[in-house]
């Protein structure tokens, strides 16, 4: 017995490995993308920002690992840049709509007189097409990362409501929660301490493909020139900027492209192997 | 007609109200609408021109109840620009993007749905792992991307295609084809994904019911068992996802007409976005949603006729 002995850490890594390779596999290149943007300064970039009109729309050389973009940018330095943007807005819309999307399905899953006025606002707001919410949001109040993260936040918010909402309409007829309620407990406890739990692991499944909806959607609005000012260096405005030149220069499209499906996919993968993991039943229902 | 069809058909009404009011408050809650609305270089009596002309002086809802009643007369607002009326804009860019999404619409289920049946069929073999990882690829690589990769791969180096452009299929239908099929594919990668999931996971479903297997003890052949026994009753989640997926073609539509210069909606959006020409977005937000409604009521309806036991 004890030649077998491992830590319960390696015990998971074994067997998450074994069970989910693909979602392995994108956890480890998340984490490398991760680490890549953090590091960014020390990854054998320059100044992402740095204009050289002589050496303008070169292939690349050992100056310039990727080439140079039509402003004599560097393509490695600026895609290695770029990633922070897609990190920042992806992470940060999936944060804030499952915060808002929480206390919203809650308040509506419990509150049986709001519940109806709730869901056909959120049901308005599905109606809408994100991108062009998004859009008008972003030509209203001007182009800036705040913005443009409120933008793809807000219509993120009703799937989220939904999800929390079905939770909590199945955990009320629980008897648990029923017996909680007869001994006078609290509604903010019952909250709390019984609804919350039961609604984190879909909420962490959601959470992944909100992330990589709002990467995909950050990269689209800065592609149709209302999204991340041009000024920041993302992928969605090198593709932009790459695509006038695209029959000389691909790699100014190439890369960036490259980057962001790769990124998206990872977290998709991740989030695959987690639903399989942590909530099959209300994954699949949803 | 029997009353919870009119049921479902009332109830599309509060969400169109919503959607209108979101719309509504949109222009409100980012600052002052009369100053948008005259657009950058107004000066400050345009802007009060502007306020005077359109009633923005007045109460708030007096306004939304005044602009909603032209929204049901069909005035979606005038174009900053041009100073035409949105809806003629729209109706002028219609063409394309109808086609364009016809065309991916169809061309998605025809590839998708037998290959979710044939995952399902082969569920936990690698057929069923290659269907799923293309279905999570076609997910994750953004439209644009997909659009570059596809001009680079089969317009340029291979020059299968033309690089961009539109042709209508009235001015001369074999080179409406050429055009459109790459703006087919690109568009269609986001939505073969989603409908192969959806057909995976809900024939994989009925496969276990006991008509299957009945089915199969009486020595029906497999591809009758599957594509009339099994995606027959596995049809109504997937024609759902088809359904809602339309808002996620919406968002495509633009991305792709702007990456092949098709001049439809899309373009629509994005001249609008470079004029800052707010109407037009605000009119194709409106359009968009009642599109997408509609849609989405005609394909609840059509699952009653087609099932008896859904009742709303």
């Amino acid at each position: 017995m004890s030649a077998a002995i491992t830590s319960p850490f390696q015990e998971f890594r074994r067997t998450a490995v074994a069970r989910y390779p693909l979602a392995a596999l994108g956890a480890v290149l998340l984490i490398a993308i991760v680490m890549a943007a953090l590091l960014a300064p020390f990854m054998g970039t320059i100044d992402p920002t740095a204009l050289n009109p002589s050496n303008r729309l070169k292939p690349p050389t050992a100056q310039n690992w990727l080439g140079t973009d039509q402003f004599g940018r560097d393509v490695w330095s600026r895609l290695v840049y770029g990633a922070r943007v897609s990190l920042i807005v992806g992470s940060l819309v999936a944060l804030f709509s499952i915060g808002l999307g929480l206390i919203i399905g809650m308040v509506a899953g419990y509150i049986r007189w709001l519940d109806a006025i709730v869901m056909r606002m959120m049901d308005g707001l599905m109606a809408i097409p994100g991108i062009l919410l998004a859009i008008a949001m972003v030509s209203l109040s001007g182009a800036s990362i705040t913005t443009v993260i409120i933008a793809i936040t807000i219509p993120e918010i009703p799937r989220v409501v939904r999800l929390v909402r079905a939770v909590v309409l199945s955990v009320r007829e629980e008897p648990y929660v029923e017996s909680a309620i007869s001994i006078g407990t609290p509604l903010p406890k019952i909250l709390f301490r019984h609804v919350l739990p039961n609604c984190i692991p879909p909420l962490i499944v959601q959470a992944t493909y909100i992330c990589a909806s709002a990467m995909l959607t950050e990269a689209i609005l800065s592609f149709l020139g209302a999204g991340t000012p041009p000024i920041i260096p993302s992928w969605g405005n090198m593709i932009a900027e790459g695509r006038i030149f695209f029959q000389i220069a691909p790699w100014n499209i190439l890369w960036p492209g490259i980057g962001l499906s790769l990124t998206i996919l990872a977290v998709n993968v991740l989030g695959d192997g987690l639903r399989d993991r942590l909530d099959p039943k209300i994954a699949k229902r949803m | 007609m029997p009353l919870f069809i009119l049921q479902r058909i009332l109830s599309t009404l509060p969400v169109m109200g919503f959607v209108a009011l979101i719309v509504f408050l949109l222009l409100r809650i980012s600052g002052d609408p009369a100053a948008i609305l005259a657009g950058d270089t107004a000066s400050l009596e345009q802007v009060e021109k502007v306020r005077q002309s359109l009633g923005l002086d007045r109460p708030v809802a007096v306004q939304f109840f005044e602009w909603f009643g032209r929204l049901l007369r069909g005035d979606l607002g005038t174009s900053l620009f041009t100073g035409l009326p949105v809806a003629t804009l729209i109706g002028q860019r219609l063409e394309p993007t109808m086609f364009l999404a016809t065309t991916t619409i169809l061309f998605s289920i025809t590839v998708a749905v037998p290959l979710g049946v044939l995952a399902a069929w082969k569920a936990g073999t690698w057929v069923d792992r290659l269907v799923m990882l293309l279905a999570v690829v076609g997910f994750s690589v953004p439209v644009f991307v997909m659009g570059y990769f596809l001009i680079f791969g089969l317009a340029i180096s291979m020059r299968w295609f033309p690089v961009q452009g539109y042709v209508s299929p009235f001015v001369d239908f074999s080179r409406f084809v050429n055009t459109i099929t790459l703006p087919t594919l690109t568009l269609s990668c986001i939505y073969v994904a989603l409908i192969a999931r959806i057909t995976r996971a809900s024939v994989l479903e009925v496969l276990n019911e006991d008509y299957i297997r009945t089915a199969r003890a009486k020595g029906q052949i497999e591809k009758k068992v599957l594509f009339k026994h099994a995606l027959k009753n596995a049809a109504v989640p997937i024609v759902t996802v088809i359904g809602l997926g339309v808002a996620l073609l919406i968002g495509g539509v633009v991305v792709t007409e702007s990456v092949f210069n098709i001049p439809g909606l899309g373009r629509l959006v994005v001249d609008a976005i470079t004029r800052r020409d707010y109407p037009i977005i605000q009119g194709l937000i409106l359009f968009f949603a009642f599109v997408y409604i509609m849609l989405n009521l005609l394909i609840d309806i059509a699952y009653t006729l087609v099932d008896p036991r859904i009742r709303y």
